[in-house]
């Protein structure tokens, strides 16, 4: 049930590949300005989820809500311009622009410049022009990359990269974040780092929804935490909760349980 | 009925050697993952090398035409150990540029050895036409359609039966799989551009007698033969066969009923038709990848 | 006030170059020469839009270019319409054409692209060879007037010539601006990774579809500008031969490069001149420097010839 206190719905979504079903009945929401964590085993769904959210693949059955409206078969990018941002696994940067200019295309939504504004380069443009620069610049702060503005973003370390796609996400002024395993890669400083920026991103106001494989930081960063098994749904509840929970060991940890045949 | 069935045997004769190329071009796709924009040039090498050889040597025709094979199979081997082995990006826009360039320098190389005039060469055998429901069979045409079956026949038994047709396949499927159980894939590409090139010369030899071989005639039949290819289904053999017989009856019919200017245009409307609606080929059930 | 950038001060030097050598060559073979080398760098430039940032390759660009020749041609030769009421008709055209195959062919990537747009072009080479009535077939359109305004009429080779590099130098600045802007951004988004693209919000079918459309104007225009300066043309001139020179003029010259665009045409205009001189060796030739270049200079002339120079010089150092 939709109400006006989530601002993702996902009700009863199922798909499947080719006889694989990678996501069965999944059912639940998300309220505005949480921090939720989506963990599970490899093959559990999470990347299928992530995928259905931001528009890449339609679901068979079920309905997803944004804000109250379903997205249907919506292209990605008007995914966008509604409000869903999301960052790679496989930090997927655009490599042969600057650091800057990366950020700048996140704002892509937020700006309106077309072929002829571009050419014509009016004062309205110009001006348009200049704020995505200054906001840019800002969101590099933000992330801590401010000196680097001019750097080719493929001449980054991994860990910058990373946050550099943090940047350019919140470019796009999103109401939900989606991050696949964004500490992938990352030292235990930067993965500090990043918890507290997952943290002031909240604070702006933005609901999270991640996947992360590095456990102590899901479980201080989460204010709620669901974990998928192949292709279900089996815990969702506060880490302390989840971390008890008998049947999230045994996916984790591979203990026989009734359907492991089918 | 009778207008109908000459064109069907017309449409039959070209079909058969848009197949053939197309076959060229599926094997090489499927191997190594590139389409050679100079195989039409290699066609037509065939078919001024057969010219020459059965004209100028005066020797007999089936070993002509062996000859002519290896000649081209082996001009294929140099252009793959001298230019796309040596690729040091070896990206689609590249490899592209680099077969046109082959192809301009091999007709320019052409047309300094066979000049810029068409030759005539006699058909194969000198028998009359064959008289069917009123419409004329060319002798030449029951010789090409019987040798391009007949090729398209042993390539399907090279992939399924010869070790090196296997690890070609091998090859095509899963380049790392194939090199960690030890083919040596650097030969298979040769050997695939071998096999490749020297189909193409068949196609050169056995068209010889109906087209009038010139240094120019390779670029139209080799765009042809890939608009076949693209039409069965690209790197898939058998569709390769049907695809080069449905442009020569389509476009020998269009030609008959509609009008003569469509000839070229046919293949190339196809051609969009089969990348806006079924970019697998027509006969393909799943859709291959568009990288 | 902004400052004027490095690429307004690159092109006030070159329109001062361009001009001077416009003033000082008399000989009429070098001028023709080089306002071909103008036509070629605005069809490379149009294709370097298209192929160097957006990412997408065309092989039958020469399509539009003939579409803008024979627009004209036709309109002006045999309709009698004003040259420069044929202008937009030969834009307006080429627009139609590129919104009508751009739709589906821009679908496909690759070397499915690459064959959607061969296919094109050859069609189009095809209705130009074969619509003898309007096209006055293989044998070719004469009779194409030259371009007057005012009573002036730019029917020497020096008057076309500036005019020519005019509006080269234009699209300099424009493709610049371009490039620069929020389009320019998500072109160039859209080549490194369509699927991240679109997931910043661009809608990339939209944006390839508007830079093809841009593109395909600017190779009209260029046909326009040839029409009006040979007064004769013939479809071998916009087949597929034509359509891979211009791809090669901007792979030779580098990718997502303006000034490699000029490059690359210029040396691909001079280079058959020069090659006359071989005579019936001139094919071969270039098809064997066409393949040495892409085989050892693979990301272009410009960037090649760079990276040697920092090579050599960092054994140097060494």
């Amino acid at each position: 049930m939709t109400s006006d206190n989530t601002i993702l719905d996902i009700e009863t979504a199922s798909i499947s590949f080719g006889g694989v079903r990678a996501l069965i009945d999944i059912n639940f929401s998300l309220a505005p300005g949480s921090i939720t964590g989506l963990i599970g085993p490899n093959g559990a769904g999470k990347t299928t989820l992530f995928n259905l959210v931001t528009g890449i693949i339609p679901p068979d059955s079920g309905r997803i809500l944004f804000m109250g409206q379903p997205i249907g078969k919506k292209p990605v990018h008007e995914l966008v311009r509604m409000g869903i941002a999301r960052t790679f696994q496989n930090v997927e940067l655009f490599s042969s622009m600057s650091v800057l200019e990366n950020v700048q295309v996140g704002m892509h939504t937020r700006t309106s410049c077309g072929i002829f504004g571009s050419a014509l380069r009016t004062p309205g443009i110009v001006r348009e022009e200049n704020r995505s620069l200054e906001k840019a610049a800002q969101l590099l702060e933000f992330v801590g990359l401010g000196e680097h503005a001019k750097r080719r973003s493929a001449d980054l370390p991994l860990g910058w990269q990373r946050l550099l796609e943090l940047a350019r996400a919140m470019a796009s002024e999103p109401q939900l974040l989606l991050l696949d395993e964004p500490a992938a890669g990352l030292n235990t400083n930067e993965t500090d780092m990043l918890g507290d920026l997952i943290e002031s991103i909240r604070g702006r106001g933005v609901t999270v929804l991640l996947v992360e494989h590095d456990m102590a930081l899901t479980m201080k960063l989460c204010d709620r935490i669901i974990v998928l098994d192949r292709g279900r749904l089996i815990a969702d509840g506060p880490p302390r909760s989840v971390q008890d929970d008998e049947a999230v060991m045994a996916a984790y940890l591979g203990k026989p349980r009734n359907d492991a045949k089918t | 009925m009778q207008e109908f069935l000459q064109y069907f045997f017309s449409g039959m004769t070209n079909g058969a050697i848009y197949g053939v190329i197309a076959l060229g071009f599926s094997m090489l796709y499927r191997s190594t993952d590139l389409i050679n924009f100079s195989h039409g040039e290699f066609v037509m090498i065939g078919a001024l090398t057969m010219v020459t050889l059965t004209m100028g040597f005066r020797i007999p025709v089936l070993p002509a035409i062996i000859m002519t094979t290896i000649c081209v199979a082996f001009l294929g081997l140099l252009f793959e150990r001298l230019a796309i082995r040596t690729v040091r990006r070896p990206e689609p826009i590249v490899l592209i540029i680099i077969t046109v360039g082959a192809s301009i320098f091999l007709r320019g190389t052409a047309m300094l050895i066979w000049g810029k005039d068409a030759y005539a060469m006699p058909s194969f055998t000198p028998h009359p036409p064959i008289d069917i429901a009123g419409a004329r069979l060319l002798m030449q045409s029951i010789w090409i359609i019987t040798i391009s079956v007949l090729i398209a026949g042993s390539l399907h038994f090279f992939y399924k039966k010869t070790l090196a047709g296997k690890a070609m396949h091998a090859c095509a499927i899963n380049k790392q799989a194939a090199w960690l159980v030890g083919i040596p894939f650097k030969v298979m590409i040769l050997l695939a551009f071998g096999i490749s090139t020297g189909m193409g010369g068949v196609a050169g030899t056995i068209i010889a007698p109906i087209t009038m071989p010139a240094y120019d005639m390779g670029t139209m039949l080799g765009l042809k033969g890939f608009c076949a290819a693209m039409l069965g289904g690209l790197g898939s053999l058998w569709g390769s066969v049907l695809g080069g017989f449905l442009l020569g009856i389509l476009e020998a019919l269009g030609v008959g009923f509609i009008s003569s200017g469509l000839k070229d245009a046919m293949a190339f409307l196809l051609l969009l038709l089969v990348l806006y609606f079924r970019p697998g080929g027509i006969i393909s059930a799943v859709s291959v990848k568009r990288f | 006030m902004r400052k004027p950038d490095k690429h307004t001060i690159a092109c006030i030097l070159f329109a001062a170059g361009a001009a001077a050598v416009g003033l000082m060559t008399d000989d009429a073979y070098y001028l023709q020469v080089l306002i071909f080398i103008g036509i070629n760098t605005l069809l490379a430039l149009s294709l370097n839009l298209l192929m160097g940032y957006a990412g997408q390759i065309s092989l039958g660009h020469a399509a539009f270019y003939g579409i803008g020749a024979y627009t004209t041609a036709v309109l002006s030769a045999t309709y009698g319409f004003s040259p420069w009421l044929a202008l937009p008709a030969a834009i307006v055209m080429a627009m139609a054409v590129a919104y009508i195959v751009g739709r589906p062919t821009l679908r496909l990537t690759g070397y499915y692209l690459g064959m959607g747009t061969l296919g094109f072009g050859m069609i189009v080479s095809i209705v130009f060879r074969e619509w003898h009535s309007v096209t006055g077939g293989a044998s070719g359109f004469v009779g194409i007037p030259p371009l007057e305004i005012a009573g002036f009429a730019f029917d020497t080779d020096r008057s076309y010539y500036f005019l020519v590099w005019a509006v080269v130098l234009f699209f300099f600045l424009l493709s610049r601006r371009i490039i620069d802007s929020r389009v320019g951004r998500a072109l160039r988004a859209i080549h490194d990774g369509e699927h991240a693209a679109s997931a910043m919000g661009i809608d990339t079918a939209r944006m390839k579809l508007h830079i093809f459309i841009l593109s395909a104007t600017m190779a009209s225009l260029a046909g326009f500008l040839y029409a009006h300066q040979v007064y004769f043309i013939s479809p071998e001139t916009f087949g597929f031969m034509a359509s891979i020179k211009i791809v090669t003029m901007v792979v030779i010259g580098g990718m997502a490069s303006i000034w490699g665009s000029l490059f690359g045409a210029t040396l691909l205009t001079i280079l058959p001149e020069w090659l006359h001189a071989f005579a019936d060796y001139e094919m071969m030739v270039y098809g064997l420097i066409l393949m040495l270049v892409m085989i050892f200079l693979p990301q272009g002339l410009t960037r090649g010839i760079i990276d040697l120079y920092e090579s050599s010089r960092k054994k140097h150092d060494q």
